[in-house]
């Protein structure tokens, strides 16, 4: 039996204004799975606080690519928000509720914990030098 | 289409738009800072009655304001929430120092909307 399985990938400039088309086409995508309007924001709104952390933490606003993949696996739905920034020393710090590193941006530090609400995983693999990948997955339930 | 800030006495309102997100955040928070160099202003009102998506960008604006206002609880409101906004105002903590009010109502009856009784459904 085949699976039901699909694909597809997102390369964008790290530009705030692309934030809004990304959560669209992401959301468009996950409607396959026939989700419910609340699945449907929580994975916009943890998409939003990942290419958010890309576009301020990751590149600093500097203009470089942010690559977001999404995979469906049955019911399960992947997202990986990629880049090549700066990375993360402490990620242990950086995901603890109310951490910011940028509190003059008035950022809340509540970027992590949002996506760690909304998703039911979340991961995070970044290095000093070598940007950020964050794994996200949620399983929809029809 | 209503002004987006609105004075009234001290008190500023802040119409926000249909996505409050890192890029509107930016651009209201910047715009806040501005009026607030130039007025006294004691209370701000978000008013969420177009808002149906928001991050952690909004709450940054929000608590922000919060500090601005020197802390002071009453300081801030938020009008018009939705179930999904109050759920993310109230992951983030932030509904402890502000004051909610849930109604989403229509312009003629937005007098008083009711307030949060401490139940969330």
């Amino acid at each position: 039996m085949m699976e039901n399985t699909n694909e597809m990938k997102l390369e964008f400039d790290s530009r705030s204004s692309n934030e809004g088309f990304v959560r669209v086409a992401v959301a468009a995508f996950c409607t396959q799975l026939n989700p419910t309007l609340e699945e449907v924001a929580d994975i916009k709104t943890a998409l939003s606080e990942a290419i958010t952390n890309a576009i301020i933490h990751g590149y600093e606003g500097e203009v470089h690519k942010i690559q977001v993949l999404c995979q469906i696996r049955e019911q399960t739905f992947s997202m990986d928000v990629i880049d090549q920034g700066r990375g993360i020393a402490d990620i242990e710090k950086a995901m603890e509720p109310m951490y910011t590193t940028r509190p003059e941006l008035d950022r809340s530090g509540m970027g992590f914990a949002f996506m760690e609400a909304f998703m039911d995983e979340l991961e995070v693999v970044s290095a000093p030098g070598e940007g950020t990948c964050v794994h996200m997955t949620k399983v929809i339930r029809r | 289409m209503k002004e987006m800030f609105q004075m009234q006495g001290a008190c500023l309102t802040i119409r926000l738009p249909k996505e409050l997100d890192h890029p509107n955040a930016d651009w209201i928070r910047k715009e806040t800072d501005r009026l607030m160099e130039r007025r006294y202003v004691k209370k701000i009102v978000f008013d969420f009655a177009d808002t149906t998506f928001m991050d952690s960008s909004g709450i940054g604006v929000i608590m922000g304001r919060y500090r601005a206002l020197g802390l002071q609880g009453g300081s801030i409101r938020a009008e018009h929430v939705g179930d999904r906004i109050y759920r993310i105002l109230q992951l983030s903590g932030v509904h402890r120092f502000i004051e909610i009010s849930r109604e989403k109502e229509s312009e003629e009856n937005n007098s008083l909307g009711v307030e949060y009784d401490g139940k969330y459904q």
